[in-house]
Order: structure tokens, then C-alpha cells, then sequence
């Protein structure tokens, strides 16, 4: 019975303790986007020295990373390999980033326009459909007119993945009935 | 000689020791249920924040992907907050004079940050991480409830260390498809049979030895 008293006292002291929230809870460092008392600004991320390169994103390969190509125009040929892959990564970014402005089917008429935001073009207007796949990378690297840029939010592989969807939107709308595979052709059948 | 004690002591005496029993169980279960509770998890409390911004009027009413905002979800630990000009992309030409966005506006002229509030927050001597739940398809509801009903975010779960690791020692009954973990509404039709078949799928094997999440 004597070494329960020892434990007792420590058991107790274990459930008086456990209410504590201290130094271990918060310690000294930093989460990100946590606010700081240490620089003047209050942020704790800090943001790039003016002029550094952080590792991993030197832009050396100009038509990959600005969508101009060395004729000074819009690249006209996709910088990456056009693959299923690509093209069903790109149709996931532009339902994420694009479709509450432009419509899942690229026709301008998204759920934000319809609350009032500027109607864009319908990317299936002759204009557009003209359009190198360069000038879709640019339009989302750099913004136009209304529309802010996106570089920030979507990373420049899925910028490019994103414009080789938009090429697959456009020429949706384009292809004729008996150049269906059979299986979409008996589809289109049944739903008529 | 005459007796010390009155024979009542002997009562006395049982009395005290059942009761020493009874107040060790009733003050563990107190500290437990106080560690448990609310007040303690602040679990379902919900916090003011400088914008009302509503995460059921975006995501339900206007069809926002959760990754609009929180880009980093499927990468990185940090799931990400939206900085102010993600708010300005839409609120430049909508609502661009409400009162309700007015920190927003002042934000962007001033280039300060906004200050929300935050709602989760593991203590610092825990690691977590947002891009392996994703990727092994644990959603998004799973943990947060249904966001996309809350006009405030609030914590959904107490985050206690038995909540993480009754998911550990159990995927099979939370993992569901990859495809749905954005999907607020998703319900598994069968989790008794798609939960083991994804389990294997996915090779989906977290552990619960301490250094996992104490590093
Ligand atoms: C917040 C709404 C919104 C979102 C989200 C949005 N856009 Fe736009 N976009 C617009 C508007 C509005 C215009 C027209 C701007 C103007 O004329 O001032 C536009 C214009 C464009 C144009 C140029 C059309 C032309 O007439 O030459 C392209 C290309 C484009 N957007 C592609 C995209 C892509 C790709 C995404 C997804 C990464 C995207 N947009 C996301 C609103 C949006
Ligand atoms: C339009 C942008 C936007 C969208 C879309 C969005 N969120 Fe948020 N979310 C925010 C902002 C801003 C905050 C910080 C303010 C707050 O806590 O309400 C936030 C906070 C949160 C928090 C609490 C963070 C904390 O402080 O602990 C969770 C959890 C969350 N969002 C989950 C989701 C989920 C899940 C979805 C998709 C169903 C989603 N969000 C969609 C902007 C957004
Ligand atoms: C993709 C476009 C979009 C983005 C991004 C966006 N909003 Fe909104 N927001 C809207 C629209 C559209 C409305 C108006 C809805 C309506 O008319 O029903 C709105 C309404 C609001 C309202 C007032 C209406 C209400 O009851 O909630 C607030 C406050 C608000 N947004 C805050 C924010 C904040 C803060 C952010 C940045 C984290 C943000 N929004 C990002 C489109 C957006
Ligand atoms: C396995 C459980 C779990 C899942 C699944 C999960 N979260 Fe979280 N989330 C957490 C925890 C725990 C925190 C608190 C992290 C901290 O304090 O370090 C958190 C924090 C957040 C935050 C605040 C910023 C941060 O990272 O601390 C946001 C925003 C968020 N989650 C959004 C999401 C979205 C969107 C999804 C769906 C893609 C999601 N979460 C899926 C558990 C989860
Ligand atoms: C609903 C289920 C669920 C919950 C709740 C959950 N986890 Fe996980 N966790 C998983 C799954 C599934 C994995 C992936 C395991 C694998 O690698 O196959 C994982 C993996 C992890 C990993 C990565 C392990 C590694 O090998 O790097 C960490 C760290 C982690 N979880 C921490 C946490 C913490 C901390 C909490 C509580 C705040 C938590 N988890 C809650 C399901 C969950
Ligand atoms: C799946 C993730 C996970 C694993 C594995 C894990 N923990 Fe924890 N642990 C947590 C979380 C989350 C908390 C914070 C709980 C809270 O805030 O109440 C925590 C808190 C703790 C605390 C502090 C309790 C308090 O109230 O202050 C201790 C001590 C602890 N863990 C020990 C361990 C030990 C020992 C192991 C191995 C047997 C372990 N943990 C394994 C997630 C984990």
C-alpha cells in the first residue's frame, strides 16, 4: 500500500496538468500565414526578394513558360506532349478555375456571369476558334481586360493542359455526324 | 480497555474507502469529459471572421470547387487560404461596393493581408498533413462536415488524438472513391464492401506509431 500514495499524488497531479495549454501548444516558430510581431509588415511567409529566383522556377524555356513562340506570336503547337492525360487533367482545371465564369462548355454563360460579372466571348466564336494555343496560355498566365490573371492560382503545366482543353471544347462542336466513333454514334441515336 | 473507536468507524471506514474509488473514477471521468467536451475541442463553435464570408453561399449557390481557394489541398500539407485577390477576381465587378466587402477592398488598396480567424488548429507538436488524405480519398466532409452548409466555418470534429487514430486503425470505414473527396454530398451506397475493395486499391496503410504525427 505505501508506493500508492506516491502514485496517487501523480495520478492527480496528471489530471490537474492535462488542463494546461502551454509553450508545447504554440511554440516559437511559425505556421504558414501565421501573423508575426517579429516583422514589420506582420507576415510571417515572407514574401520574394525582389530580383531572386526561388529553386525550381528558372524560366529559361520561353515558349513553355510565356506561351510566345520565337516568331514573337503565339506559340501554335503545344510545348508539352498532347496525351489522354493531359486533356482530362485540363477538362478537371478549367471545371475548377474557368467554368464558374465561362460555362462548363465554354459558351460564356457560367453561374458568376449570370450573377452579374462581365460576359466574356464564347470561346466557340470564329475569332477564338482561330486562336493558337499560345494565346489561351497568355490569357490565363497574364489576365485580359476584365478577367485577372491566374498564374498565381494554376501552375504553368496545367495552364497549357487547360488550353488543349479549351482546343477540345472548341472543335467538340465541330464534328460531323459520321465521324463519331459507333459507340457515340448509337447514343446520339437513342437521345434523338 | 475500553475502545478508541466507536463502532460506527467501522462504517466510517468502508465508506471512505469506496469513497476514495468513487472520487478517483468521478474526478477522471470529470477531467475526461471536460478534455472531451467542447469548451475544451472547441468542436461546433463557430468563429466571428472579419468577412462574413459564406461557404454555403459560394460553394452551393454559385458551384465553387473547394480548390478554387484552396489550391494547395491536393499538394501540400497546408490546404491554403485564398489570398485577396482570389476575392477580387469576382468581387471587382460584384458586390463591388457592399459595405459586407468592405475589409476586402481596404486589403487590396493597403496590400495588407486579411486577418481571418483561425477555426483549425492542431497543436504545434503535431504534424499534418492535407495532400496524402486527399490523395488516398478521405474527403474533404470527412473531417470539416458539410462546409459548403456552413454561413461560418465552425470544427466539425474534436481533432483529439483518438479521433485521428480511430481513422488510422479503421481507413476502411471513412476511405472513400478519389474522384468524390470534393464532393460535399457524397455517401458511400455499400461502405461495408467498397470501403476494404478501395482500402486495396489504393494501397491505403496509415500508420499509428507516434512519430507519424509527432515528429
Ligand atoms: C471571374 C470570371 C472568369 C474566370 C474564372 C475566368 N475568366 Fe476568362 N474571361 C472572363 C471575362 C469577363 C473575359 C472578357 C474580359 C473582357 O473582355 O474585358 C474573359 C476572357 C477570356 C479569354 C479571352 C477571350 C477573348 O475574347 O479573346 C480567354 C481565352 C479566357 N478568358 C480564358 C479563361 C480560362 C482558360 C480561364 C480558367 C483558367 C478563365 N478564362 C477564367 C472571365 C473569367
Ligand atoms: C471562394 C473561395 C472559397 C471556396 C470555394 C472554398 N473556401 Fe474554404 N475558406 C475560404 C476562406 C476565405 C476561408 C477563411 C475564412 C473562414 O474560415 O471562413 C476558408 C476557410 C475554410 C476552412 C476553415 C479553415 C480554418 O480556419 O481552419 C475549411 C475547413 C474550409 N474552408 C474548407 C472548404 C471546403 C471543404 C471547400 C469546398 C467545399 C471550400 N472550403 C471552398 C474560401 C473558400
Ligand atoms: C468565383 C467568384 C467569386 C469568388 C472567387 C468570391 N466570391 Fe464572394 N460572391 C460571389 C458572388 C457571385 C456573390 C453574390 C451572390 C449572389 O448574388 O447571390 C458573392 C457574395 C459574397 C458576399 C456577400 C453575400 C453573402 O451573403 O455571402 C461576401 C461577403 C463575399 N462574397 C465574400 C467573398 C470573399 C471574402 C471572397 C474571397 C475569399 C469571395 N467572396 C470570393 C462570387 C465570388
Ligand atoms: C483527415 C482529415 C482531413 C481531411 C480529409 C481534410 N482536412 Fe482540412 N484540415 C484538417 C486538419 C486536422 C486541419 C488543421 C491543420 C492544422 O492545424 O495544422 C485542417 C485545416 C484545413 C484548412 C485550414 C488551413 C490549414 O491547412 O491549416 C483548410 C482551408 C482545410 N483544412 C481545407 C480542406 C479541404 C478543402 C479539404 C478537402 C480536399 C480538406 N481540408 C480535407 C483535417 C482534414
Ligand atoms: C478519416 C480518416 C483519417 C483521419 C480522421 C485522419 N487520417 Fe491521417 N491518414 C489517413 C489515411 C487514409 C492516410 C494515408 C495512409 C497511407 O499512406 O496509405 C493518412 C496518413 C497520414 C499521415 C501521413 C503518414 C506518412 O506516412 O507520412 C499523417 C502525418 C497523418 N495521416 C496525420 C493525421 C492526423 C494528425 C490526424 C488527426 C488530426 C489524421 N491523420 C486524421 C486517414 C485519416
Ligand atoms: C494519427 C496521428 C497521431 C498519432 C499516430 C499519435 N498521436 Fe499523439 N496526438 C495527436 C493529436 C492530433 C494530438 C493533439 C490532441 C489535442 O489537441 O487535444 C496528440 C496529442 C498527444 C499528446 C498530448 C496530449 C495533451 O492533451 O496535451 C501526447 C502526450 C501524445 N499525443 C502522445 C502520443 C504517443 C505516445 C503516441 C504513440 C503511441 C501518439 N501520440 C501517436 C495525433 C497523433
Amino acid at each position: 500500500m505505501r508506493t500508492s500514495a506516491p502514485l496517487v499524488a501523480a495520478a492527480l497531479a496528471l489530471l490537474v496538468f492535462a488542463g494546461c495549454r502551454q509553450g508545447m501548444y504554440d511554440q516559437a516558430r511559425y505556421e504558414p500565414y501565421e501573423d508575426s510581431d517579429f516583422f514589420a509588415d506582420g507576415r510571417a511567409s515572407r514574401l520574394l526578394v525582389e530580383g531572386t529566383v526561388p529553386r525550381g522556377w528558372l524560366r529559361a524555356d520561353p515558349v513553355l513558360y510565356t506561351g510566345i513562340g520565337a516568331d514573337g506570336g503565339f506559340a501554335a503547337e503545344l510545348p508539352v506532349a498532347l496525351t489522354r492525360e493531359l486533356v482530362e487533367r485540363g477538362r478537371q482545371r478549367f471545371e475548377i478555375f474557368c467554368s464558374p465564369c465561362h460555362g462548363r462548355t465554354g459558351d460564356g454563360l457560367g453561374m458568376i456571369v449570370q450573377r452579374g460579372f462581365k460576359q466574356p466571348a464564347s470561346f466557340h466564336e470564329a475569332r477564338l476558334r482561330a486562336m493558337p494555343y499560345g494565346y489561351f496560355f497568355d490569357v490565363v498566365t497574364n489576365g485580359f481586360g476584365q478577367m485577372s490573371s491566374y498564374a498565381s492560382m494554376v501552375p504553368v503545366a496545367d495552364r497549357w493542359a487547360i488550353a488543349a482543353y479549351v482546343r477540345v471544347l472548341q472543335t467538340s462542336r465541330y464534328i460531323a455526324v459520321d465521324e463519331l466513333p459507333a459507340e457515340d454514334r448509337r447514343r446520339l441515336e437513342a437521345a434523338r | 480497555m475500553a475502545q478508541i473507536f466507536h463502532r460506527s468507524t467501522n462504517t466510517v471506514a468502508k465508506v471512505t474507502l469506496f469513497g476514495a474509488v468513487f472520487f478517483v473514477a468521478v474526478a477522471g471521468w470529470v477531467a475526461a469529459t471536460l478534455d472531451r467536451s467542447a469548451y475544451s475541442t472547441r468542436q461546433g463553435v463557430v468563429r466571428e471572421q472579419p468577412v462574413p464570408f459564406s461557404h454555403d453561399h459560394h460553394v452551393v449557390a454559385l458551384g465553387i470547387d473547394c480548390r478554387y481557394c484552396h489550391t494547395a489541398v491536393e499538394t501540400e500539407a497546408f490546404a491554403g487560404i485564398p489570398p485577396t485577390t482570389t476575392c477580387i477576381n469576382c468581387h471587382k465587378l460584384i458586390w463591388n461596393e457592399s459595405d459586407m466587402l468592405a475589409p476586402v477592398r481596404a486589403s487590396l488598396a493597403e496590400d495588407t493581408p486579411i486577418r481571418w480567424t483561425r477555426v483549425h488548429d492542431l497543436p504545434d507538436f503535431v504534424y499534418f498533413d492535407h495532400s496524402i488524405h486527399v490523395a488516398k480519398g478521405v474527403g474533404c466532409a470527412t473531417c470539416h462536415g458539410r462546409v459548403d452548409q456552413m454561413p461560418l466555418v465552425y470544427q466539425a470534429a474534436s481533432l483529439q488524438m483518438e479521433w485521428c487514430l480511430e481513422c488510422h486503425r479503421h481507413p476502411e470505414r471513412y476511405v472513400g472513391p478519389r474522384e468524390q473527396v470534393f464532393n460535399m454530398a457524397w455517401k458511400a451506397p455499400d461502405q461495408a464492401t467498397l470501403g476494404p475493395a478501395l482500402v486495396a486499391e489504393y494501397h491505403v496503410d496509415p500508420r499509428t506509431d507516434c512519430s507519424t504525427c509527432h515528429r
